[in-house]
C-alpha cells in the first residue's frame, strides 16, 4: 500500500489531479458544516458578493455559496454512482467477453460497438424526457447505462492479453479453473486498468450529466452544478453581468474534468512505466 | 475489401435500424397513457365536453395507438422511410421535418468549419509536440490546449460570451445574424453570419484542439522510432522536410478514425454551445423542444441525430481505405 502511495507521489500528474478532486468533495462534504445552508432562499435576491454573501444571491435570492456547497457534493455522487455501475457491468461483460472469447466475445463486442455508434445525448435526452420527476439517482442510473462499453473494451483487451501469460497457464495447469482462475489470476492483476477504466467512466458520466442538465432535463427539485448553471442560463446570469452566479458552477465544473484528465493521464504513465518495467 | 465495406455497412444498418426502434419504443414502454394524459390536463382547466372515455378512444383511434404494437411498429417504420416525422405540437401544424430542414444547415456549417480548423490546427499541434526540435512556445499553447480539451464546450462557450460579448462587447450575444435582418443572397449576409459564428465556432475549436493535439501526439511520437525516419535524416533531409514529408503524413491518416470514433463526442457538444449562443441550429430547436415538451420535435431531433453520425461514421470508414493503401491490400 504504502509502495503504491510512493509511486502517486512521484507521479506529479496523477497527485495533482487527486488533490484537486479530493479538496473538491472535502469542500462538499465539509462546507455544509460550515455555512448555514438555512441562508438559501431566506435573502434578498441579485445580490452582488459582500462580507454576508461571499458569492452574492442569485434572482430567488438563494446564497450562491450556499448553493454551491450543496450542489457539489451531488454532482460528485452522479459521477461516482454512473461511474461505479458503468464499471462493474462493463468489466464484468469485458472479463467475460475477453475469458470466454469465442460467441460470447461476439456478442459482447457487436453490442458495444453498436452502442458506443449510438450518439450518447440522444439516446439520453429520449429517455430524460420521458421520465416524469428526475431524481439524482435516476440520473446516474440513465447515464450509466451509457458508459459501460468503454470499461468494457479496456478490459476485454487486457484479459485477452493476461489469459496468454505463462503464469495463468501454470495456474491451469495445476488445476485451478474457471471462477478461481479469474478471481485468483487474472482480477489481481487487471486492478489497475479497472481503476483506469472507472476514471474514464466517470469522467464521460459526468459529462453526459452535465450536458443534460444544461438541456433542461436534470433533476428539477435537487440543486447539481449542472442545474445550477442550467437555471443561471435561464434567467440570463452572463447577459444580466451577474458573474457571481454562473462563474462558480462553471469554475467548479471545470475544475472537476480538468482534475479527472490529470488522474486519467497519471495513471496512463503509470501503467506504462509499469508495463516498460514488466516486459 | 469487399468483406471490410460490408461489414461496416452492416453495423450501420444495425445502428440506424436500433436507433429508429429505440425512437418507437421508448416513448411506448413508459408509464402512462399520454391521450388520457393530456386530455386530463385540459378537463382540468375547465374544457371537457361529453365522456372523457370516449374522446380518449377516438384520439387513440386517430393516432393509431388502439393498433396491436407490431402494426404500430410498421406504420412508424413507413412514415420514417418517407421522412414523416410528424408535426410539431408548439408550432402546430408546423411538420417536423421543415423545422429540421430549417436548422440542419447552421449547425452542419457551424460544426463543419469549427471541426475543420480545430482538426487542422490541433494535429499540427500534436505533431510539434512530439517534436523534439519544437520550441518551448509549442509547449506553452499545448499544455492549456490540452487542459481546455477536458472541459465541456459549452462551458468555454459561457466564458466565452461574457468575455467578448458582454464585458468587450465585440461580437453579437446571440443569432445567426441580427434579429431584425433579412438574410439575402449577398455579401454583406456572408459577413454578418460570419460574424455571429464567431464565438460559437471558437468554442468548439479552442475544446477540441486538445483532443486532436494529444492523438496526433501520440501517433508522432510511434512514426518518429521507424528505420525510414531515420533513413531520411542519414540522407541529410532537413528537419522541415522530414518531419513534415515522414513524420506528419504518415502520422495522419489515423487522425481521420479519431473523427470517426469522436464524431458523436463532437456533435453532442455542438448542440449544447448552440444553447448557449441561441444558435439556430438543431441544437437550439432541441432545446426549445424540451422546454415546450414538443415531444415529436424531439423525437425527430434525436433521429436524426443518431443516424446521421451512423452515416457519417460509415462513410468515414469507407474513405480510410482509399487513403491508407495499407487497408487496403490487407483485407
Amino acid at each position: 500500500m504504502s509502495a503504491v502511495l510512493r509511486q502517486i507521489g512521484r507521479e506529479k500528474l496523477l497527485a495533482a489531479g487527486l488533490i484537486v478532486l479530493c479538496s473538491l468533495a472535502l469542500l462538499g462534504l465539509l462546507g455544509p458544516l460550515v455555512i448555514s445552508l438555512a441562508e438559501i432562499g431566506s435573502t434578498r435576491a441579485r445580490l452582488a458578493p459582500d462580507a454576508a454573501h461571499l458569492l452574492g444571491t442569485d434572482t430567488q435570492g438563494r446564497d450562491v455559496l450556499a448553493a454551491l456547497v450543496m450542489a457539489l457534493p451531488q454532482t460528485l455522487k452522479v459521477g461516482l454512482l454512473a461511474g461505479l455501475l458503468g464499471l462493474g457491468v462493463g468489466g464484468l461483460l469485458g472479463l467475460l467477453a475477453g475469458y470466454l472469447r469465442g460467441l460470447a466475445d461476439v456478442v459482447i463486442r457487436t453490442t458495444a460497438d453498436v452502442v458506443m455508434a449510438i450518439p450518447a445525448i440522444a439516446v439520453l435526452v429520449l429517455v430524460a424526457t420521458n421520465v416524469r420527476t428526475m431524481t439524482v439517482g435516476m440520473m446516474a442510473l440513465i447515464v450509466a447505462g451509457l458508459a459501460w462499453m468503454y470499461p468494457t473494451r479496456a478490459i476485454r483487451a487486457q484479459t485477452l492479453s493476461l489469459r496468454e501469460q505463462s503464469y495463468v497457464d501454470v495456474a491451469r495447469l495445476n488445476g485451478i479453473g474457471g471462477l478461481r482462475l479469474v478471481m485468483t489470476e487474472l482480477l489481481p492483476n487487471l486492478a489497475p486498468y479497472f481503476a483506469a477504466s472507472f476514471v474514464t467512466a466517470v469522467s464521460n458520466a459526468m459529462l453526459a450529466t452535465v450536458g443534460l442538465e444544461a438541456l433542461g432535463l436534470g433533476p428539477q427539485n435537487q440543486l447539481t452544478l449542472g442545474m445550477m448553471l442550467y437555471w443561471a442560463q435561464y434567467y440570463g446570469a452572463v447577459l444580466r453581468g451577474m458573474w457571481w452566479w454562473w462563474v462558480p458552477p462553471v469554475a467548479a465544473i471545470a475544475a472537476i474534468f480538468i482534475g479527472l484528465l490529470a488522474v486519467s493521464a497519471g495513471m496512463d504513465r503509470l501503467l506504462n512505466a509499469r508495463a516498460r518495467h514488466d516486459g | 475489401m469487399a468483406g471490410y465495406i460490408v461489414r461496416r455497412f452492416a453495423l450501420m444498418l444495425l445502428v440506424v435500424f436500433l436507433a429508429i426502434t429505440i425512437n418507437f419504443l421508448l416513448p411506448r414502454a413508459m408509464p402512462g397513457d399520454p391521450v388520457e394524459l393530456q386530455l386530463e390536463q385540459l378537463s382540468a382547466g375547465g374544457g371537457q365536453i361529453g365522456d372523457l372515455q370516449a374522446t380518449a378512444a377516438a384520439f387513440r383511434a386517430r393516432l393509431g395507438l388502439d393498433q396491436p404494437l407490431w402494426r404500430q411498429y410498421l406504420t412508424y417504420l413507413g412514415r420514417v422511410a418517407r421522412l414523416d416525422l410528424g408535426v410539431s405540437v408548439a408550432h402546430y401544424p408546423e411538420r417536423v421535418s421543415d423545422e429540421i430542414r430549417a436548422g440542419l444547415p447552421w449547425t452542419i456549417g457551424l460544426l463543419g468549419i469549427a471541426t475543420l480548423i480545430s482538426f487542422g490546427i490541433g494535429t499540427l499541434l500534436g505533431g510539434l509536440l512530439a517534436w523534439p526540435r519544437s520550441g518551448r512556445l509549442v509547449r506553452l499553447i499545448g499544455v492549456p490546449a490540452i487542459m481546455l480539451s477536458a472541459v465541456p464546450y459549452f462551458i468555454l462557450g459561457i466564458v466565452l460570451l461574457s468575455l467578448f460579448a458582454i464585458t468587450w462587447p465585440v461580437f453579437p450575444v446571440a443569432g445567426a445574424y441580427p434579429f431584425s435582418y433579412f438574410p439575402q443572397a449577398d455579401w454583406r449576409t456572408v459577413a454578418l453570419i460570419a460574424w455571429h459564428g464567431v464565438l460559437p465556432a471558437l468554442s468548439i475549436v479552442l475544446a477540441s484542439i486538445g483532443t486532436w493535439a494529444i492523438a496526433m501526439r501520440g501517433m508522432v511520437v510511434g512514426v518518429l522510432g521507424e528505420d525510414y525516419i531515420m533513413l531520411a535524416r542519414a540522407k541529410g533531409l532537413g528537419p522541415r522536410r522530414v518531419f513534415f514529408a515522414y513524420g506528419l503524413r504518415n502520422a495522419l491518416l489515423p487522425q481521420v478514425t479519431q473523427l470517426a470514433l469522436t464524431l458523436s463526442h463532437v456533435v453532442s457538444g455542438a448542440i449544447l454551445v448552440e444553447v448557449i449562443f441561441a444558435y439556430p441550429g438543431i441544437g437550439y430547436r432541441l432545446y426549445q423542444a424540451i422546454q415546450a415538451k414538443d415531444v415529436f420535435v424531439i423525437q425527430g431531433i434525436v433521429l436524426l441525430l443518431s443516424v446521421s453520425i451512423a452515416v457519417t461514421t460509415f462513410l468515414l470508414d469507407l474513405l480510410y481505405p482509399l487513403i491508407d493503401p495499407r487497408i487496403r491490400t490487407h483485407r
